[in-house]
């Protein structure tokens, strides 16, 4: 096992009008797996773009076995064998290349020693070989564009120990893996690790960090807070580590007067997954749609908005039968959707927060159809302030704010809209403890103020814990209709998982 | 770290200022360059009248760009629309009102025929506007027999056209009138995408279809809204080289679409606007057409002039772009 022994000390970075990182510090040994938590925008992210030569305007020291080094490119990196993956996994694939070429790409480019002519044959016998050290089965020519998002964060991670890897740092790996895809990773991961490669393992689950880790690294504001064997902390205490004051570890249920239907599904079925799908939801009512990833909860949150072609359903709301072909009309109907994929479908990232705000409902903002910019910027300012969302100005770019920010602009849009339907689909996705406590405060507003909301998580606990009534999705059908109160977690993984009948244990 | 600061500053700097710093530098050569004969009122109008017709073409392309597509069929249409209102005068004898319309109502539908293309086909925008611009092409030339079309033509029967380009429409390519119609498309365009809803939807249509979608606008809407008003500011481009010139070359405006999209697109960085806009889209006109002026006054031999046009065009793109390089 050979010795990396890794310190970053007194990193600061700035970039215009943020203080990114403040002196902070680092340090990762081989043969552990080290977590680096935190809220988002505490630095985690840039620290380790530090680290692999992302970025270069960097102050301060890094030593490696003691000897002052300093990386200030990714080649720089590379060289000394660390390897990223991120968890956009697309952007680092080539997707009409063969798994065997998007291993061996890194070696391909950087250790060619002046050789032209490529060697096929012994191309895809090395990422054969690469793959077999992973003990991963994936056939090496097929495309990776037919690959699983499982597959393909395999293949980055052959890629990355296809050269000497000596560090391997995985940003939120798991976030959209199942739970079985995720338990592959740890295993490979843990067999890296006896191996000897240092790992960097960036996640906001607590949980698998406890059952994987050695080691745990907490920031906040840019700045190291501690850094603790796992073994000699628990959970509550890096929550509190990670927000700087103590957290109730249940979040709040807000109940609400629960009236009438308001919106309701018959028989839904679209062109890709969903059969016959029924529900409803009820005013002040928050209902819950469990299910495994794949199991079509995002294209029953798009379908009923319209973003989802279907082939038969019939959708009421306050007992009239509407027709949702579009999204416009949803819009129209009063429906929101607050969808998955935040940055590609959510927000305008190069736009500016107020008029991200103003989108849906720029009619409100516009007379004759000319802009009113002191209202918009006015009426912003007030959401701004409303939800606690951290940004300079309402003339910030969204593209500047952090992950849970952007999601409060999703929602604030739809506020400022006016909708009666709210529909989230996976809402709290890459979002810190801290932003999810606050996006749950205001669904609790929201059916206060007599709203639907229709709540679309894996993250069963979440749902336990502020929905009203579950639906629980398996393969496209909803098996499964649950009071809230009666259920439990194990009961709706049960049915996620496509079990018949759940005996209650007495 | 204090050193990198600074040069941000300075490409911020550059970025915010430096289509109107290129203008500066490129006026003061020439006014040097020509004892001030370059500055004097005359040279200026005669600036103006020569940009008139780009600027109005590009402002079309301009609000391609904004919903994030890209028109090359401009050209085409331009060529489209002078073939037709000529011919309208020249073989049928009509009155100017009819030749306009008629000459718009053309272009209109060759935008509709872009956007159809584009929305339900799902043909990425350059490529269904790279075909439009060879189709009407082909038609305008075809229209015309590949000929020019000129009062007292001979017609395919041997006989000789009677019809008559009248003044009023000739007035309209002559100064100060072409110049008026060009500020006041640039302005109209000006509003309309700065402070109408519209505009608003289209440059959010423009950053991301998907999050536009999803926010309930009619995307497909807003794209054959631009489509159709890039036509149509492409046609009016056309009536106003056919009224300059008074008769109809069949593949006039295809000379017109590099100039076009060249001026749209350094006018992204015009006081750091960033994206398309019908105000850069203006400065990016008059660079590119008071350089070719300038050039033509100190006497660069005509067949050398592009060697300038384009270095001068990488130099300002090279601002434009050079600050989106992380």
């Amino acid at each position: 096992m050979s010795k990396f022994e890794l310190s970053m000390r007194n990193i600061s970075i700035e970039f215009p009008g943020v203080k990114a990182l403040n002196e902070a510090q680092f340090d990762v040994r081989h043969g552990e797996i080290h977590a680096l938590i935190g809220a988002n925008g505490a630095g985690k992210s840039t620290m380790m773009k530090v680290l692999s030569g992302s970025y270069t305007h960097w102050t301060g020291e890094m030593y490696l076995n003691g000897e002052q080094i300093n990386i200030r490119s990714v080649v720089d990196a590379k060289n000394l064998g660390i390897e990223t993956v991120y968890q956009e996994v697309d952007v680092a694939l080539i997707p009409y290349l063969s798994v065997a070429e998007n291993i061996m790409i890194d070696k391909m480019i950087m250790d060619m020693n002046g050789k032209h002519f490529v060697d096929w044959k012994s191309v895809s016998n090395q990422a054969k070989e690469v793959l077999k050290r992973l003990n991963v089965s994936l056939k090496v020519n097929k495309k990776v564009e037919h690959c699983s998002l499982a597959e393909k964060q395999m293949v980055l991670i052959a890629r990355s120990i296809s050269r000497d890897c000596k560090l391997l740092i995985l940003d939120e790996p798991t976030a959209p893996l199942s739970t079985k895809e995720a338990e592959e990773l740890f295993r490979v991961v843990r067999d890296l690790r006896d191996s000897g490669v240092a790992i960097v393992f960036i996640s906001h689950r607590l949980p698998e960090i406890f059952s994987l880790c050695d080691h745990i690294t907490i920031m906040r504001d840019g700045k190291h807070i501690s850094d603790m064997l796992i073994k000699e902390t628990n959970e509550k205490q890096v929550v509190e580590a990670m927000l700087g004051r103590s957290f109730e570890e249940n979040y709040p249920k807000y109940d609400a007067d629960i009236g009438d239907v308001s919106f309701e599904v018959r028989s839904l079925t679209d062109k890709k997954i969903l059969k016959d799908v029924s529900m409803n939801v009820r005013k002040g009512e928050i209902v819950g749609i469990a299910g495994l990833v794949g199991a079509g909860k995002t294209e029953f949150c798009k379908a009923i908005f319209g973003a989802e072609s279907i082939v038969s359903g019939e959708i009421y709301k306050d007992q009239q039968r509407i027709s949702i072909k579009n999204p416009t009309l949803a819009v129209k109907a009063k429906l929101a959707l607050v969808p998955e994929e935040r940055r590609k479908e959510g927000v305008l990232v190069s736009e500016t927060v107020f008029k991200n705000l103003t989108l849906p409902s720029i009619s409100q903002f516009s007379r004759y159809m000319f802009m009113l910019f002191g209202k918009e910027k006015k009426i912003s300012k007030e959401i701004i302030r409303d939800l606690g969302i951290k940004t300079p100005s309402e003339n910030q770019k969204v593209k500047n704010l952090s992950g849970g920010n952007q999601q409060k602009v999703v929602v604030g849009k739809w506020l400022i809209a006016d909708a009666d339907v709210y529909i989230f689909d996976e809402p709290t996705k890459g979002v810190d403890v801290g932003a999810k406590k606050d996006i749950f405060e205001l669904i609790g507003r929201l059916v206060n103020q007599g709203k639907s909301v229709i709540y679309a998580s894996c993250e069963n606990s979440e749902l336990l814990s502020i929905t009203d009534r579950i639906y629980v999705m398996y393969d496209g059908q909803v098996v499964k209709e649950v009071m809230t109160k009666d259920a439990s977690e194990d009961e709706i993984l049960y049915y996620s998982a496509g079990g018949k009948n759940y005996e209650k244990q007495a | 770290m204090k050193n990198r600061l600074k040069n941000f500053e300075f490409f911020d700097f550059l970025y915010n200022y430096g289509t109107v710093f290129t203008i500066i530098l490129m006026f003061g050569f020439f006014a040097v360059a020509t004892n001030g004969r370059f500055l004097q009122s005359g040279n200026l109008i005669n600036i103006l009248r020569a940009m008139s017709i780009v600027t109005v073409i590009s402002t079309g392309v301009t609000i391609s760009l904004v919903v994030g597509g890209f028109d090359l069929s401009v050209g085409s249409v331009a060529s489209m629309t002078m073939a037709v209102g000529i011919a309208m005068f020249v073989w049928y004898e009509q009155n100017v009102l009819v030749a306009i319309v008629a000459a718009l109502v053309v272009a209109v539908i060759i935008g509709l025929i872009n956007s159809f293309m584009i929305i339900k086909f799902n043909i990425p925008d350059m490529l269904t506007t790279l075909a439009a611009m060879f189709i009407f092409n082909g038609v305008s030339t075809t229209f015309s027999k590949g000929k020019i079309i000129s009062q007292n033509m001979i017609m395919p029967d041997g006989s000789t056209s009677t019809g008559l380009v009248p003044q009023v429409f000739r007035d309209f390519g002559s100064v100060p009138q072409i110049i008026i119609i060009m500020a006041v498309l640039v302005i109209l365009v000006h509003v309309f995408l700065t402070f109408t809803k519209h505009g608003r939807y289209m440059y959010i249509v423009g950053g991301n279809k998907e999050a536009a979608r999803l926010s309930g606008v009619n995307i497909n809407k807003y794209k054959m809204i631009a489509y159709m008003l890039s036509a149509m500011l492409a046609g009016i481009g056309g009536l106003l080289l056919a009224a300059r010139i008074g008769q109809a070359n069949p593949s006039a405006g295809a000379g017109y679409l590099m100039e076009s999209v060249a001026a749209a697109f350094i006018g992204f960085s015009f006081l750091g606007a960033g994206k398309p806009n019908a105000i850069g889209t203006f400065f990016g006109a008059l660079l590119m057409v008071s350089l070719s002026n300038g050039l033509v006054m100190i006497s660069i031999p005509y067949y050398s002039m592009d060697i300038i046009k384009g270095i001068v065009l990488v130099l300002a793109l090279a601002l434009t772009y050079y600050k989106n390089k992380d």
